[in-house]
């Protein structure tokens, strides 16, 4: 290994670093902890990006020098490759833009100090999760992010919030255990924690009845994590509760980092990929999509409605994975596989944008009337042309309107669903795409068009929350251009490729 | 073998209690209950028959028979996460009691998720 | 009267000390027997605990308390990430390198970085454990009111 790769322990170091400064800080300039973690973002984020596309190679790393004896590795190691680097960057890039949107959010909120100690630790437990190569780590890092999480939604402690974040840490603490209760019959079974030298050891067994099991259990501790249809109970609660900058991370990334990417990295790398299974995930997926579909369109609460589309729009993430993962366990052509995972993944990237988007739009709504339920508002444009804007356009990329982003990620899942022959699959996509635009279209009438129903003692929000938006809508643009190959080959190519070598994932130890 | 499905029927006690009690405070005993279970889990499976404490106290033979110290890592580590769980839930009670006066949650139902 | 009968608040000012010396006794030996930072810290805090139970709480008091062990929780978790990061600046690039030397096995000056590790996290630990006793205090205080 070589000398720099030092530098990915930053990931976590640095936040952390921020989080416990921060209160010390605040104690001798007040205030100056919003500079600190902006900047400590935005440094993560360029960190990200040298990271990613200049240094382009897997890195295996020991934590504390701890050399593998003969073949067994012992210690945590901490690995990135092509999946871990698109994930770290869409982490840092919403953590980035919510962290500046909170510098004036956050103003009328008391207690900011803790604030900001929050939101580091829960950039710090992301990019460790989707860091860490051992699976005890990766289940620290994820209840680090989600302890955080649970603090966050109750930040406000109005009687709403608390009895969200109440039912959210039941249930996902639930789902913690049951993943930890999978990690140890892992560990019972192979006697190792680290994830490749697991992929190693159960390449060479078939999967029997015991791993199945373990398979199903963290199959439900992940679909809690990642609120998929049976399990989605605390997401609409948690998500509209939390304030709009943190709901942004959390319905942009938590749910995808500790949720969806367990779940690739897992399904796809460590274990065999089995076909039943994937008939599961890609059934959890389709009734995801459909039912959170349904839901949103009958919410009236803006930010419900954001959170029952996350449901929906994370099913076509999940369903994506798994018809990816039906053609590999059937072993048919990878060049099927790899359409679907390009979508699924692409998805995930442009969902990341425009949820967070959409959630800090509704946060600017709320900023400025004080109103979430759509039935109260009307006639926004006129005073607020720069939220109208934005959410006009992250609409369009989340309904799938052509020039925007989301638009070329649906259609490269229901593409590969026809060619794989999968024609239910391909028609629940378009019909909760339509469901979709219904959805979007009654969140834009009701709350931006007809007759205004306040007097105009308010207008735009803060240069803040401005320049964040308006960022955010460039990256819906841009993103679009990832679907000419050539672009694509930079971003989402090494991801791609690290979930079509499954059974590679293996080698990647240190001292091999 | 006995002993692990007694570790999976605490679980499961523990996922009945979540499931059906009406108090915060019994809920978070019940989760509580599913933590000990899993630490249990964890101790048995590092357990060596007729293994000692894995401690070095003679440096000139250091490899006797041991139980393998991983998983006791493990309940450590994990322990720290639940009392960071507990203390979060407990809080959040004390809370929510202040606001509605009881800890029943079928009088706690200002959301429908 | 505040608190528990004067019996009690003579016994526990002196057991006060002695449980406080004995959760640094399992903190220095952490890396040489069972116990550590952890064990030893929630005894530490289990000291200052007693003393509150037997004298009984007031409210203005505690929250000054709740400050300043907020603060050593903050100053000891940012000294044990400089430890860390002291790994990676000692020549070898590994994060929570133990560089030092271990000294003999079993001895008390042995296990190079190791003891200073635990007596860092039987400080956090400590004042952590004592902050969620005071902040459960102070909520019921609050709500009592």
């Amino acid at each position: 290994m070589n000398m720099e790769s030092w530098v990915i322990t930053l990931f976590f170091v640095l936040p952390f670093f921020c989080a416990f400064v921060n209160p010390l800080a605040d104690r001798i300039f007040p205030g100056v902890q919003r500079v600190l973690t902006t900047v400590m973002t935005f440094a993560l984020l360029i960190l990200t990006i040298f990271v990613c596309f200049y240094h382009q190679q897997t890195i295996v790393y020991a934590v504390g020098g701890w050399k593998p004896v003969g073949s067994v590795p012992i210690g945590i190691h901490l690995v990135l490759d092509g999946l871990s680097g698109f994930m770290l960057l869409m982490i840092n890039l919403i953590g980035f833009f919510s962290a500046f949107y909170a510098i004036d959010y956050m103003k009328e909120y008391t207690g900011g100090k803790y604030f900001y100690v929050l939101i580091c630790l829960m950039i710090a437990g992301m990019n460790g999760v989707v860091l860490s190569g051992d699976l005890f780590n990766m289940y620290v890092f994820m209840e680090l992010a989600a302890k955080s999480s649970y603090a966050l939604v109750a930040f406000g402690l109005r009687k709403d919030e608390l009895e969200a974040s109440f039912k959210y840490q039941v249930l996902g603490g639930m789902a913690s255990l049951l993943i930890l209760f999978g990690i140890t019959m892992l560990y019972w079974k192979t006697s190792t924690l680290n994830m490749a030298d697991i992929s190693n050891l159960l390449q060479n067994s078939d999967n029997d009845a015991f791993i199945l099991f373990v398979q199903l259990i963290l199959i439900t501790g992940f679909g809690v994590k990642s609120a998929l249809i049976p399990f989605h109970g605390w997401l609409p609660d948690a998500h509209s509760s939390a304030p709009s900058p943190v709901s942004a991370i959390l319905s942009g990334v938590l749910i995808k980092a500790s949720g969806i990417y367990i779940l690739m990295r897992l399904f796809i790398n460590v274990f065999h990929p089995d076909e039943y299974i994937a008939l599961v995930i890609a059934t959890l997926g389709g009734v995801s999509m459909f039912v959170g579909a349904l839901l949103a369109v009958g919410a009236l609460d803006v930010k419900r409605l954001l959170a029952y589309s996350s449901i929906s729009q994370v099913g076509y993430v999940v369903m994506g994975l798994g018809l990816g993962m039906t053609v590999i366990a059937k072993g048919e052509d990878a060049s099927a596989a790899a359409l679907t995972f390009t979508g699924a993944l692409f998805h995930m990237f442009n969902h990341s944008v425009f949820k967070g988007l959409l959630f800090l739009n509704a946060g600017s709504v709320e900023y400025a009337t004080g109103a979430r339920n759509m039935k109260q508002m009307g006639g926004l444009a006129k005073y607020m042309p720069v939220t109208f804007a934005s959410t006009f356009v992250a609409s369009m990329s989340i309904v799938g309107i052509p020039p925007f982003n989301g638009f070329f990620s649906k259609l490269l899942i229901i593409v590969a669903a026809i060619n794989g022959e999968y024609y239910f699959r391909a028609a629940l996509g378009i019909i909760v795409g339509v469901i979709t635009l219904v959805t979007f279209v009654k969140f834009q009438v009701y709350t931006f068009y007809g007759k205004p129903a306040f007097v105009s003692d308010f207008g735009e929000s803060p240069t803040f929350m401005k320049i964040s938006m308006i960022s955010l809508v460039v990256l819906c643009f841009v993103l679009s251009i990832l679907i000419i190959p050539e672009v694509r080959s930079l971003v989402i190519d090494p991801a791609l490729d690290t979930l079509l070598e499954t059974n590679g994932y293996s080698t990647k130890m240190p001292g091999s | 073998m006995t002993l692990y499905l007694l570790c999976f029927v605490l679980f499961m006690v523990g996922i009945y209690g979540v499931l059906t009690r009406r108090n915060l405070i019994k809920i978070v005993i019940s989760l509580t209950i599913m933590e000990f279970s899993i630490f249990l889990m964890l101790a048995l499976v590092g357990y060596v028959s007729g293994g000692q404490a894995p401690l070095v106290l003679d440096p000139e033979t250091p490899y006797v028979q041991v139980v393998d110290p991983l998983p006791q890592a493990m309940v450590l580590t994990t322990l720290v996460i639940a009392l960071a769980t507990n203390s979060m839930l407990l809080t959040m009670a004390i809370r929510l009691y202040k606001k509605y006066g009881t800890f029943d949650i079928r009088k706690i139902n200002e959301l429908k998720g | 009267m505040r608190g528990m009968s004067i019996i009690v608040k003579k016994v526990v000012q002196l057991m006060s000390a002695l449980i406080f010396v004995f959760g640094l006794y399992i903190v220095s030996h952490g890396h040489i027997d069972p116990g550590g930072g952890f064990t030893g810290g929630v005894v530490l805090a289990g000291s200052f605990i007693v003393l509150i139970l037997a004298y009984g709480v007031d409210y203005f008091k505690l929250k000054k308390q709740k400050e300043i062990t907020s603060l050593f929780e903050n100053v000891s978790i940012l000294i044990l990430l400089l430890f860390g990061l002291s790994g990676l600046f000692a020549g070898s690039f590994y994060f929570f390198n133990n560089y030092l030397s271990p000294g003999a096995p079993g001895t008390l000056i042995s296990g190079g970085l190791i003891p200073f590790y635990n007596l860092f996290i039987g400080i956090k630990v400590g004042a952590t454990m004592f902050v969620i006793f005071l902040a459960l205090t102070i909520y019921k205080e609050e709500a009592s009111k």
